[in-house]
């Protein structure tokens, strides 16, 4: 496979017109939305906050959603890089897999049943809600001799898929006060989160990117495949069982915070494999700063184009996301 | 050599086996027990005075609870049943892959997005033209589905995938008319989403029985070819199959069935895809056995889902679709798992 970056020095310089290309949209992001501003309000309200509207606009609402949309993309992209090489799957993705669903289930039950609402408690019950369909789809999708059918594995997080939206909904019926309150959030949503609710969460998302990137040696060797991996010395299950974890992570501290946003981590990881090869730290490296700047996109999309009202932003990514899903599918890279 | 019973003519014609007809019948005794029971039981249970209603001696008030409100429920319960089980039949045939179902592959979420958007975009409108919209849905997104799988013909693993895709933009655009519109609507349209029969009429009998009429039958004469379907595409092929002009038809089949299903009783899951294996593990794989067999626990299925949702938690009523996955993704689950062994 031949790639754009196939030089070290590319990639450091492609890395730095990445970083230019999210700091450009992470300022637009603050900018542009229903209440206009000037671009000079955005340092002024840091260096000359005077409690106006733009000021205090931009400090407490687009600025913590801006920094959301960064830190989230950047984990659906890396959790997607994780899972397409784990499950050899160039379809896999946190939720096509099942995965963001079953954490969100989770999440249903506790509201409805439980009355939970500490973002805490939430995160931890999507990261269980992560763990027990991941693993119910990974093990769903292995054949008799143990490797990954690409198919079969899809098929089996499209039921799981199904089955938890199906449930969530049925929890929302009974409970009908519930449905208001996490309405917006099961559809995927970045509106409304504060600053205080990333910094609780962010410690888990530092642990998911750095753990990632330091995997990432390791995992070159198995995709060698599994009998490549072994003969180099490595313990390939205790690497298997580690990329699970960090995905748990990544996905489930998103869904805690953002909802169920699909297609980020399935379109992602295909870009930064075009940008930089098959090296997996530079295509964790990438897939997380590309799933950044796809998300503060969607995010600005999905609030500008139906203004005054919002579209959540799980909606507009999968409606880019598609069109990439069934060109992979026609392009047939999925054999059976 | 197990004694058959053929039934042929000119273009048509299946074997039935004597263990088959048996099923049948016992199934058939079952559907019959549980119309029944479904039309005695609500707020109390019974039995002889919805018999005597059947048979034209009861009470006007009796004639109204159970002629007017239970039996066009029943009735509905059991046609909706029927129709998702033939066309998850069908497509598991046509895909040679027992996971596929109206609901994977994204039949009814073409049906959802067009009902949705009719409630929420013309709340005033009747209600009666809902079962149409929702069909046209079911059917421009099958249309899509097959247009977009289509690459010098149909590969069934590219339908399945292609379905899964459009069926996550449909949960999207559903999502989104959810979320943006007026939220008095948005649990009405959750209910929908489901699936409920809770307002079955008269009115919703007899605009959905034609597609009954019609399409159940069409399906039966296509017994011979899904048979021939399923010794593999170049075995088709060699003994004379049009086999791509067959799938076109069979795919409209399976989306009139489950479009027109999901229309009437929103989308209810998993029973189009746990029937068809039921009725495997009974009769075999054979069509003529599983088709009408998978017709008659699907209704079996939705009835007692519907009877249990509305009795066993009195006074709220439960939608049918709740208990259809309660019981369908176990099985699922139990599926995948025996297959990997």
């Amino acid at each position: 496979m031949t790639s754009v970056f196939n030089h070290t020095t590319k990639r450091w310089l492609g890395l730095f017109l990445l970083f230019n290309l999210l700091f450009i949209l992470f300022i637009s992001s603050i900018k542009f939305g229903e209440y206009s501003t000037q671009w000079k309000d955005i340092l002024y309200a840091f260096t000359h906050f005077d409690y106006s509207n733009e000021h205090v606009i931009i400090r407490d609402v687009r600025f913590p959603r801006a920094l959301i949309a960064i830190c989230i993309g950047a984990n659906l992209g890396i959790a997607g890089a994780l899972l397409q090489s784990l499950t050899r799957n160039p379809l896999a993705d946190t939720g096509i897999l099942g995965i963001n669903g079953g954490a969100s289930l989770l999440v249903v039950l506790a509201v409805t049943l439980f009355s939970i609402s500490s973002l805490n408690q939430f995160t931890w019950i999507a990261f269980l809600g992560a763990a027990i369909f991941g693993t119910i789809v990974y093990a769903l999708g292995q054949t008799t001799k143990g490797d990954h059918s690409p198919i079969r594995l899809t098929l089996a997080g499209a039921a799981v898929a199904a089955f938890t939206t199906s449930l969530s909904h049925a929890f929302l019926i009974i409970n009908a006060s519930a449905l208001d309150e996490v309405l917006f959030w099961i559809s995927g949503s970045i509106a409304g989160r504060n600053m205080a609710m990333l910094i609780e969460i962010f410690p888990y998302m530092l642990i998911g990117w750095i753990g990632s990137i330091l995997i990432a040696k390791k995992i070159d060797a198995l995709q060698l495949g599994e009998d490549v991996a072994k003969s180099l010395g490595q313990n390939t299950v205790w690497v298997k069982l580690t990329m699970g974890l960090l995905i748990i992570i990544l996905a489930g501290s998103s869904v805690a915070i953002a909802g169920p946003i699909s297609f980020v981590g399935l379109i992602i990881p295909h870009m930064a494999r075009f940008f930089v090869g098959l090296n997996s730290r530079w295509v964790i490296i990438y897939s997380g700063l590309l799933g950044a700047s796809l998300l503060l996109l969607a995010d600005m999309i999905s609030r500008l184009i139906a203004m005054p009202q919002e579209v959540p932003v799980g909606v507009t990514t999968a409606i880019i996301g598609v069109p990439f899903f069934i060109y992979i599918v026609r392009k047939g890279r999925m054999q059976s | 050599m197990k004694k058959m019973i053929t039934i042929q003519t000119s273009n048509f014609s299946f074997l039935l086996s004597s263990k088959t007809m048996i099923v049948l019948i016992n199934l058939l005794i079952i559907q019959i027990i549980l119309f029944w029971l479904s039309l005695s039981l609500g707020k109390t249970f019974d039995p002889l005075t919805s018999l005597k209603v059947l048979l034209g001696q009861g009470s006007m008030k009796d004639n109204l609870s159970i002629i007017h409100l239970r039996m066009p429920r029943v009735i509905i319960a059991c046609l909706i049943g029927s129709a998702l089980a033939v066309s998850g039949a069908i497509l598991q045939g046509m895909i040679k892959n027992s996971l596929a179902s109206p609901n994977v592959i994204g039949i009814s979420g073409g049906a959802s997005v067009a009902a949705i958007s009719y409630i929420t975009l013309f709340p005033a409108a009747s209600i009666q033209f809902l079962p149409i919209v929702a069909f046209v849905g079911a059917l421009i997104n099958g249309m899509i589905i097959y247009f977009l799988a289509w690459k010098g013909g149909i590969s069934p693993i590219r339908l399945v995938l292609i379905g899964i895709g459009m069926s996550a933009v449909s949960t999207a655009m559903t999502t989104m008319m959810i979320v943006m519109g007026p939220p008095h609507i948005a649990s009405k349209s959750m209910t929908w989403l489901t699936g409920s029969i809770y307002g079955a009429s008269w009115t919703q009998v007899y605009i959905y029985l034609p597609w009954i009429i019609v399409f159940l039958p069409a399906a039966f004469l296509l017994l011979r070819s899904l048979n021939v379907t399923q010794l593999g595409d170049d075995i088709a092929i060699g003994v004379g199959s049009p086999l791509q002009k067959q799938r076109i038809i069979f795919f409209i089949i399976a989306v009139a069935l489950a479009g027109s299903a999901v229309a009437i009783g929103g989308t209810i899951a998993f029973v189009g895809l746990m029937a068809p294996h039921i009725a495997r593990k009974l009769v075999g794989p054979g069509f003529g056995g599983v088709l009408p067999t998978s017709a008659l626990i699907g209704s079996i299925i939705v009835m007692l889902s519907d009877l249990i949702g509305r009795t066993a938690f009195q006074p709220i009523s439960i939608p049918v679709g709740v208990f259809t996955s309660a019981i369908g993704a176990p099985f699922f689950i139990y599926l995948l798992l025996k297959k990997t062994r």
